[in-house]
């Protein structure tokens, strides 16, 4: 494999990936990142960037490493025991993991969505007001009604939930309900949002409608969606990050990855020889 | 090698039919043995219980009740209220015995000194302050003739329930020829009756046990318990959720964890000698009272309420904390508004539980002294009290035959207070549960 050794921002980076790991107008850029769990090393030597309103997903077989390195951005990883992360991680010129900073901010500025929908065992309304609540991002009642509606709207679920907001969140459909944590992300105004397999565990339908949104979502948000569908990376990203065994492999344009992968091991993932 | 290869080819498949059936026969002979035995054990567990409740119950129901005279007493003013004042100084000191034994008189007619002697062992000690208390009452009542129902004495109370027999001889009896004779006209003029009693639930600790009553042990096991639950609920379920939400997983932890699992299973008589040492000896607090109780209760139940929060705590799904995590919740404001409403039932249902094993806890309450013969009401945490299943245990220590009645009584009352405690566990976790 060839080292190649790129200069940018004052900093030499050491790196076997293949592809342009840089973005013109990066949003985040992570360096040398190693992750820890216990003395397993899940991540190792990762460098990406992640520009602003781009949707970018990372592919790659069970247990690469993808998911760990998406809970890297908004520090899930902090929750898990023995959990240790090494390198730089960079969000609008600020380390995230300098010891100065608070999650807190953090998380409000970068939303997440998760494979299992897991909505608040609250009302509808509750489930999505609750991040503006915690944040104090709406002062009077009715700014936390039209944060709600608005949310909705944009997850595309307001016209199957307006007239009855108060029922449970719980009692929606698996799509709906993953729609509804969509919702939830987004009321709190991020500037990205991580989507950890957010079609895994619904159906065709309910996969279509989601992806449809975050279609629309690329617009106002930088996006990066872990996958195990290739056909779903395909669809809604604009580039693609491979991950093998805890290393990034390869990352480009989506439409390069899948038509002419650069590497032996992307092409095999992606004509489905091993993964 | 015919023979050889023969044994390497598989079997047919009717003959492995049969041998499969012949098994299943086997088998399930197994699965009947082990379900019998398991419904034997049952059976057996079973039957213990319903032993133990009949014999508490054909015991216990007739605790309840107790055999009353009604007599027609006059209550004349001068003589019950001496000075005139109607105050309680007043009417202790008038002369309501005399008058309720002239009524008692007036009904079996006693000659001579002696028949009045025997005639006086009728009534139980507390006909004179009943009447005192019923003019205190009601001074209307004064100067009038008026029926009033009296307890019997508790020998009398035997007789009546034939536990005393009137075959025995008399030197072996406990009650005489002539009183005998004094209960027979009473209960032939239908003077005699049998109601429910009005000392179990209202009276207090007695050695009579014809006026002996639950009442101060019962308000002193509320005032223990309340200062136990006032102790242990707030430190017990701080204790778990700093334990699982915030404390880091180190050695100290694991030592603190292996400790509280530890405590839960020390007997609680070793509490009991702590609160001695400590409450007692070394802050100097005041013996038999319900605040020491109850602190030693409380101590003797955080471990229950500990372990049980902690398992509510965890049993929280995952996915919940990420959700919270992931909108950008702190995590205090993580535990509070989603952790702890999901993990309340079983916090709640933890308590209950201590809480009920505290009500019915004997051996530490008798290290700190809540073992002594208390005849007041107890009014305040700090007045010297006992408890339900020490009076229990003082009853069962008693000599009276009608102890053994109202030992089995108080028993019953409190399993029905445990029984309450429970429901009250079970409709709180069935109203508070949520659905995820």
């Amino acid at each position: 494999m060839v080292i190649m050794n790129y200069n940018n921002n004052n900093m030499d980076i050491e790196t076997k990936t293949i592809g342009n790991i840089f973005t013109e107008n990066p949003k985040i850029t992570s360096r040398n990142v190693n992750v820890f769990y216990h003395d397993k090393q899940a991540i190792n030597n990762v460098s990406l960037d992640i520009s602003s309103k781009e949707i970018i997903s990372l592919i790659g077989p069970s247990g690469c490493g993808k998911s760990t390195f998406l809970r890297c951005f908004n520090r899930m990883n902090d929750t898990i025991d023995g959990c240790k992360v090494e390198g730089n991680i960079v969000l609008d010129d600020q380390d995230i993991y300098h010891p100065s900073v608070d999650v807190v901010p953090l998380r409000a500025k970068i939303g997440m969505v998760f494979q299992k929908p897991n909505p608040f065992p609250k009302s509808i309304y509750d489930n999505v007001a609750y991040g503006p609540k915690i944040h104090g991002l709406a002062s009077t009642k009715d700014e936390l009604d039209s944060i709600v509606e608005l949310s909705l709207k944009n997850a595309g679920l307001w016209n199957e939930v307006k007239d009855r907001l108060q029922s449970p969140g719980t009692g929606l459909s698996g799509g709906q309900q993953q729609r509804l944590c969509i919702a939830r992300a987004i009321a709190v105004s991020p500037e990205i949002i991580l989507m950890d397999e957010p079609c895994s565990a619904l159906d065709p339908i309910a996969t279509a409608k989601i992806e449809e949104l975050i279609h629309q979502l690329g617009k106002n948000y930088s996006i990066v969606i872990v996958t195990h569908s290739m056909q779903q990376a395909a669809r809604v990203s604009q580039r693609t990050a491979y991950f093998h065994l805890g290393e990034l492999i390869e990352v480009g344009l989506t439409k390069q990855i899948f038509t002419t992968p650069q590497d032996k091991q992307t092409e095999a993932y992606i004509s489905g020889r091993i993964g | 090698m015919s023979n050889n290869n023969k044994n390497y080819t598989l079997m047919d498949a009717k003959k492995a039919e049969e041998i499969v059936r012949s098994n299943v026969k086997k088998r399930r002979r197994k699965d009947i043995v082990l379900k019998s035995i398991g419904q034997f054990a049952i059976f057996v567990a079973l039957s213990f219980l319903v032993f133990l409740f009949v014999s508490i119950f054909a015991k216990g129901i007739p605790g309840f009740f107790q055999h009353y005279v009604t007599l027609e007493v006059n209550l004349d003013q001068k003589r019950l209220d001496p000075k005139g004042d109607l105050s309680p100084d007043s009417l202790y000191s008038g002369d309501a015995r005399k008058l309720v034994l002239e009524a008692l008189y007036k009904e079996i007619n006693p000659k001579g000194r002696k028949q009045k002697k025997a005639a006086k062992k009728i009534l139980s000690s507390n006909a004179e302050i009943r009447v005192a208390q019923m003019v205190l009452e009601n001074p209307s009542l004064l100067g009038k003739t008026i029926p009033i129902t009296f307890a019997l004495d508790d020998d009398i109370d035997s007789f009546l329930r034939g536990y005393i027999k009137r075959d025995t001889p008399e030197s072996d009896r406990r009650i005489n020829n002539t009183v005998i004779k004094f209960v027979d006209v009473l209960v032939e003029k239908k003077l005699v009756n049998y109601k429910f009693s009005d000392y179990i639930l209202s009276g207090s600790a007695s050695r009579s046990p014809e006026i002996a009553g639950v009442k101060g042990a019962l308000i002193g096991s509320i005032l223990t318990l309340f200062v136990c639950f006032i102790l242990s609920f707030p430190i017990g379920v701080a204790t778990a959720i700093y334990l699982e939400g915030f404390a880091a997983k180190n050695r100290i932890t694991e030592i603190i964890e292996i400790n509280i699992n530890n405590l839960a299973a020390v007997p609680s008589v070793v509490f009991g000698i702590l609160g001695l040492a400590i409450f007692i000896g070394v802050f100097g607090m005041p013996r038999s009272i319900p605040l020491v109780g109850g602190m030693v209760l409380g101590i003797m139940t955080l471990p229950t309420i500990i372990i049980s929060s902690r398992a509510a705590i965890s049993a929280v799904p995952p996915s919940i904390l990420d959700a919270a995590y992931g909108v950008g919740a702190s995590k205090l404001q993580t535990m509070f508004h989603h952790v702890i409403p999901l993990a309340i039932p079983g916090m709640l249902t933890g308590t209950i539980i201590g809480m009920a094993r505290a009500l019915g806890e004997t051996a530490p309450l008798l290290m700190i002294g809540m073992v002594a013969f208390i005849v007041d009401i107890p009014n305040s945490i700090q007045e010297p009290a006992t408890v339900l299943p020490v009076q229990i245990f003082m009853w069962a220590d008693f000599a009276e035959r009608m102890f053994v009645n109202k030992t089995s009584s108080a028993t019953i009352i409190l399993l029905v207070f445990l029984i309450l405690m429970n429901g009250v566990a079970i409709f709180l976790r069935n109203k508070l549960e949520r659905r995820w």
